[in-house]
């Protein structure tokens, strides 16, 4: 309905569909966003009287109430839905779930489900607009946006910027964000992890593929440590977890070798002395903490962008007369 | 669709005046201890500025108000340039000074103002505009005001021009000519 108004249309299903303008009027709408979460009163009226629904189908801590505090600092009313205690566990299907949401009159579905595409699916459902807070091992594109802005917060630009995506890559979904939106940006992206969690089949995304973690060190300018994801592995990916920390873990022994300084991100839960050792994680370059400071101003931005108007309405009003 | 421009002010017209009201601003506030000077985005921002230079270097700051007006429904996002910027010093307990470049219906105003109260306790606000057109929808007035001209609601409208955006500095009466239907 109101697709032509927002710089994003109705939904942010993922990085994937959006053009590099887009990810860009993302970013730059996020910079004043930060500065609303540093005054004194965190709030600004923009999105008096919108509701949004907060759909869980998964466990998320930082997500969640990373959406929750961007929507209240913009004045949004919201209810938050977790999977387990909702209808879902009786058997409704997701279309039902927010049709019947729907019919109590809300404006925006931010959801996460663990099943890849069910973001995209629920957008071409419902009118309202829908925000992908992670689907399966599809995209998570808040998560990717965040990086990038955190990314461009300290290294000053994406552009001809080397990051590398180290771990778990076959099951994330931030690591498919991240590719998408880092590629658009100009960045020059690789990824590296143990074979069985790497798929050749990111070569045709554009992507460099790097077996061992040293050479991905020598390479880099940035590096994004995932998490080893042990929920969602059946199992034989990995031998142990301390021998993935021995192969790939990523240690400020192995940093030191690095030609130069690497900015360290990670999404977060950290499995601190498995994919990530402490000195590393608490390190003079990890902006680790700066990403979740930045999860909220890129999720109000987001959010900002997609409230949009109808347009019709506008010209309407235009025709009375006004300067 | 054609436009038909008036100049109203030249750019010595709209010194005198600026020189006029940083008089008249010093007068009603008493001094400039306490007093902050905060232009509203965009072009209050450089009128701000040349309030500032006539006088004594008061704080300043900036607002934009995209986050603040009653219109995102009909209008949509819009990106926002600026940010808002409040002086070093802060607000609380000072003389605040909004500055626009024209005061219209009121809306932007008391847009500005409740940002302002969001960021802390201005002591007193004060509403500082180069130009008046009339045409209120709020009672909210200006307490220092460098020209009023008068403007027909329809196909008309003033535009201060700055040499940061404009190129040059003055103020002109827009007159639209709509094409016959």
């Amino acid at each position: 309905m109101n697709q032509t108004t927002s710089a994003l249309g109705k939904d942010l299903v993922g990085l994937e569909p959006l053009t590099r303008d887009q990810i860009l009027a993302v970013l730059d709408t996020a910079e004043p966003f930060k500065e609303i979460s540093e005054r004194r009163i965190k709030k600004v009226p923009v999105l008096r009287g919108k509701t949004i629904v907060n759909l869980f189908f998964e466990a998320s801590t930082r997500t969640r109430v990373s959406f929750e505090f961007a929507e209240h600092r913009l004045s949004a009313d919201t209810v938050n839905i977790a999977a387990a205690q909702s209808s879902v566990s009786k058997g409704e299907t997701l279309v039902d779930t927010a049709r019947n949401l729907e019919a109590m009159r809300i404006d925006m579905v931010v959801m996460r489900h663990g099943s890849s595409g069910a973001a995209g699916f629920l957008a071409e459902r419902i009118p309202s607009n829908v925000v992908n807070a992670g689907d399966g091992s599809h995209e998570h594109p808040t998560q990717g946006l965040l990086d990038m802005l955190t990314i461009r917060d300290h290294m000053g630009r994406i552009e001809g910027l080397k990051v590398c995506i180290v771990g778990d890559v076959l099951h994330s979904r931030v690591a498919r964000s991240n590719i998408y939106g880092l590629l658009k940006l100009g960045a020059q992206v690789a990824v590296c992890g143990p074979p069985t969690l790497v798929p050749r089949g990111f070569r045709s995304l554009g992507v460099e593929v790097f077996t061992r973690v040293e050479d991905a060190i020598q390479w880099a300018d940035v590096l994004n440590i995932l998490r080893l994801q042990l929920e969602r592995m059946e199992s034989g990916f990995v031998p142990s977890l301390r021998e993935y920390n021995r192969i790939w873990g990523i240690s400020r022994a192995r940093l030191e070798k690095a030609p130069q300084d690497i900015l360290i991100l990670h999404p977060g839960p950290m499995n601190r002395g498995v994919e990530i050792d402490s000195d590393v994680a608490d390190g003079p370059h990890s902006v680790i903490l700066n990403q979740v400071t930045n999860g909220v101003a890129v999720r109000m931005a987001v959010l900002y962008l997609l409230a949009g108007g109808q347009p019709e309405r506008a010209e309407a009003a235009k025709q009375g007369g006004d300067a | 669709m054609s436009a038909e421009r008036i100049p109203v002010m030249d750019e010595p017209a709209v010194r005198r005046a600026v020189a006029r009201m940083a008089r008249e601003i010093v007068e009603k506030s008493g001094g400039t201890q306490r007093l902050a000077v905060m232009g509203i985005h965009r072009r209050g921002i450089q009128i701000a500025e040349l309030l500032r230079a006539e006088g004594a270097r008061v704080p300043a700051g900036s607002i934009d108000i995209s986050l603040y007006r009653d219109d995102l429904e009909e209008i949509g996002p819009r990106p926002i340039v600026g940010g808002s910027q409040v002086p070093n010093s802060g607000i609380d307990g000072k003389t605040i000074v909004l500055v626009d470049d024209v005061q219209h219906t009121g809306r932007t105003a008391r847009a500005a103002i409740n940002e302002l109260m969001d960021w802390g306790r201005p002591g007193r606000i004060l509403l500082c505009v180069l130009v008046d057109r009339g045409g209120r929808e709020l009672p909210i007035q200006p307490d220092i005001v460098g020209r009023h001209v008068e403007v027909l609601e329809v196909h008309q409208s003033v535009e201060v021009l700055v040499p940061e955006v404009d190129g040059r500095l003055g103020v002109d009466l827009v007159i639209t000519h709509p094409e016959a239907v």
